[in-house]
């Protein structure tokens, strides 16, 4: 029951990196590190006996898919968190961890028994995933900026302001998560045509999965050029990322629609 | 019992005016030859000096304490001609013991300092320490508390957030500045006017790391003497709109009687800069950038009231961790005064108990004991309300007088205790310390307790 012991971390983590954004002290960011920490190893354990007992990568559905994205996102913040001393941060990634981890649980369990050639879909499902945890912490990072942003216009200092970092590391956080995410997003689209083309003989069949993710890509195309060409940073950035996370989680709902529990 | 005493005798910004502080404070130049002559008194066994801009103190090891003070007081008078030892006395405060110690953990904390939280006390007090041990003017009392000194004022920065900010609004400007930017190294501030306040907050900026500095000023003369002092580089006036594209931090003070910078001046310059943030600052009274400018995306804009209140937030929220910071000191006032009320209450109950059972020779052990619980019982019910009583109370807002007012009532101050960490063993002149150093051992304060450790530091 590892998966439950780690949904039960991360909620604990969640609730307290909450109370941490609301309180003066900084005294929770300790606890909070530790229990996000075991919460991680955790569930790392699940995912590996996932794997043993499934005999290959968990993440032939797409409630595994969620348990990995939530997997990966709580790393992307332990790692950020040891490189910058954010753990405010934490206050804005767990929650969105602890819903994707939900999620997960609420999603069919049950292993699908998947044709030989999608094997590798797995493959497609790691870089996608990955892509997305960039976008999310993208959009974490744009939405601490508004607020900070805000904050310092309204020239209300309180304890929001205290513990949130400065803005040019906030768009700096914002620019990297892209940077990193496009083109792990980009293979993810790649590998999961293939797969697609494996499985039914066409790359592109325009199903609600494969439109959404065109559509986000396209979306973080045009927000990544911006950026580099004509200075679409700061404010107009972190909006953007934030619509940009908007089309991922529809696009996520359209995976749901369309296949009730199984990619491909 | 021979014993020592620790004291202390000084005056401060509270006691004394600047003409009286000026005339005792020792430069670093004259430290040597003062500790020398602090130390040729024959009562005074250990010596430090403590010469700042806002106190003059003289810590000793005496061997009686009233003695001491004279001879402390004796050697400030001497420190100038045309003082009188009769001059210096309503300035000075004197205390011993404990109290001499509580005194010397608050100013080294910073609480007893003109701006509480300021760090510099800190430095110079390590220094005055350094300069004595240099000299050899201290010993394993000294030592021992200069030291716990040092680490009690490092626990309180630590744990408390008393000199977290900024409480000046030169320094609050670096303050707002560090939420927008993570680093100054590679930002730079284009000064326009040079009001005093800009030239402190620019000061303030080159210390905190700013890169470039640029100066611009309708007397072109002027900017290029400003220039030279600040290392940077003259901006003709008519062109510093056109450069403020380039600044990611503005500075403006200047006389003029309207707005400098407009709306579409930031406009253009954020525009120009690809959006990156500027920061800019009017300490200006009138203001010379139109408050309109905070209306433009990614350009934020304080004037001189922004950051006053900053200044006002940042002094309430400095005088709460003071509080706190009191409390810290005082509760390590306040264990060694529940120890010593303790052993004193011990004390007597033995004492009595030996008198009484002797006249009881024939007692059966029963009754023995009945006699003893009886007198236990006694000593522990009177004594629990009181114990509980300055516990709490040492957490309220006047715990120090109801600390000093235990001490008092129970007739707390032994002369057998050597500050209260240190005994002196009879006869001799080798002295044993208790306390431990390390952050996690019980608080400074244990007199009465076993003696242990033959000292190691003298």
């Amino acid at each position: 029951m590892f998966f439950v012991a780690a949904m039960v971390m991360y909620f604990l983590g969640t609730a307290l990196s909450l109370a941490y954004l609301l309180r003066r002290s900084e005294a929770l960011s300790n606890i909070l590190l530790i229990v996000t920490g075991l919460g991680f190893l955790v569930h790392t354990g699940a995912l590996l006996t996932r794997m043993i007992t499934g005999g290959s990568a968990p993440l032939s559905s797409f409630g595994e898919a969620m348990s990995f994205f939530s997997w990966a996102l709580v790393l992307v913040f332990l790692l950020v968190e040891f490189r910058n001393r954010v753990p405010v941060l934490g206050s804005f990634i767990l929650p969105i961890a602890f819903i994707s981890i939900v999620s997960a649980a609420a999603l069919p369990q049950e292993v699908p028994t998947l044709e030989p050639v999608l094997k590798t879909v797995w493959v497609h499902v790691i870089l996608s995933m990955l892509g997305t945890v960039g976008f999310a912490v993208a959009f974490a990072a744009g939405l601490m900026y508004l607020i900070q942003d805000g904050l310092l216009k309204s020239k209300r200092f309180n304890v929001l302001y205290a513990k949130l970092p400065p803005l040019d590391y906030l768009d700096r956080l914002n620019q990297q998560s892209i940077v990193l995410g496009f083109p792990l997003l980009t293979l993810g689209i790649i590998t999961g045509a293939l797969s697609a083309e494996f499985a039914r003989g066409s790359y592109l069949n325009w199903n609600p999965e494969q439109t959404g993710a065109l559509i986000t890509w396209l979306f973080y195309f045009i927000v990544l050029v911006g950026r580099l060409t004509v200075g679409w940073r700061a404010k107009r950035a972190a909006y953007l990322t934030i619509i940009g996370f908007a089309c991922v989680v529809l696009t996520f709902i359209g995976v749901l629609m369309k296949s009730h529990g199984t990619i491909a | 019992m021979s014993a020592l005493t620790f004291i202390v005798v000084g005056l401060s910004h509270k006691t004394a005016p600047i003409e009286v502080r000026e005339m005792l404070a020792i430069p670093p130049s004259r430290m040597d030859e003062a500790l020398e002559r602090l130390i040729r008194y024959p009562g005074i066994k250990e010596g430090l000096l403590l010469s700042t801009c806002n106190r003059v103190e003289v810590y000793a090891v005496v061997e009686q304490a009233e003695a001491g003070y004279a001879q402390a007081q004796e050697f400030l008078a001497d420190t100038h001609l045309s003082l009188t030892s009769e001059r210096l006395t309503p300035h000075l405060y004197r205390h011993a013991d404990d109290r001499a110690m509580t005194h010397l953990f608050r100013v080294a904390s910073s609480l007893d300092s003109m701006i509480v939280g300021e760090p510099q006390i800190l430095g110079q007090i390590k220094d005055a320490f350094e300069s004595a041990l240099t000299h050899k003017t201290t010993g394993v009392i000294l030592n021992k508390v200069a030291r716990k000194a040092i680490s009690v004022a490092k626990q309180v920065r630590t744990q408390t957030k008393i000199a977290e900010n900024a409480v000046s609004v030169s320094f609050a400007a670096v303050e707002l500045a560090r939420k927008i930017f993570s680093t100054l190294r590679d930002k730079s501030v284009l000064l326009v006017g040079a009001g005093e306040m800009a030239k402190l907050a620019a000061k303030h900026l080159i210390a905190g790391g700013v890169g470039r500095v640029m100066i611009t000023t309708r007397d072109s003369q002027h900017a290029l003497d400003l220039a030279q002092r600040f290392n940077g580089t003259p901006i003709p006036f008519d062109q510093f709109r056109h450069e403020m594209a380039e600044a990611d931090i503005v500075l403006c003070s200047t006389g003029a009687s309207h707005y400098l910078i407009r709306r579409d001046d930031v406009q253009a310059a954020v525009r120009r800069r690809m959006n990156r943030p500027i920061f800019l600052i009017d300490i200006s009274v009138p203001r010379n950038i139109d408050p309109a400018v905070k209306d433009v995306d990614n350009a934020f804009l304080f004037d001189i009231d922004d950051l006053e209140l900053r200044v006002e937030h940042n002094l309430n929220e400095r005088r709460g961790e003071a509080m706190k910071a009191e409390r810290m000191v005082l509760e390590l006032e306040v264990t060694p005064t529940i120890v010593e009320l303790r052993k004193r209450a011990d004390d007597i109950k033995q004492g009595e108990l030996e008198k009484a059972l002797a006249k009881l020779a024939n007692l059966s052990p029963q009754e023995r004991n009945a006699v003893e619980a009886l007198a236990s019982g006694i000593v522990n019910k009177l004594l629990h309300g009181s114990l509980v009583t300055l516990k709490a109370e040492a957490e309220s807002a006047s715990g120090a007088f109801f600390v000093e007012a235990a001490r008092r009532f129970f007739n707390l101050n032994g002369a057998a205790v050597v500050g209260p960490c240190t005994r002196v063993r009879d006869g001799s002149d080798e002295l044993s310390v208790h306390a431990e150093e390390s952050e996690g051992a019980p608080p400074l304060g244990c007199a009465g307790l076993p003696a242990r450790d033959p000292g190691t530091d003298g």
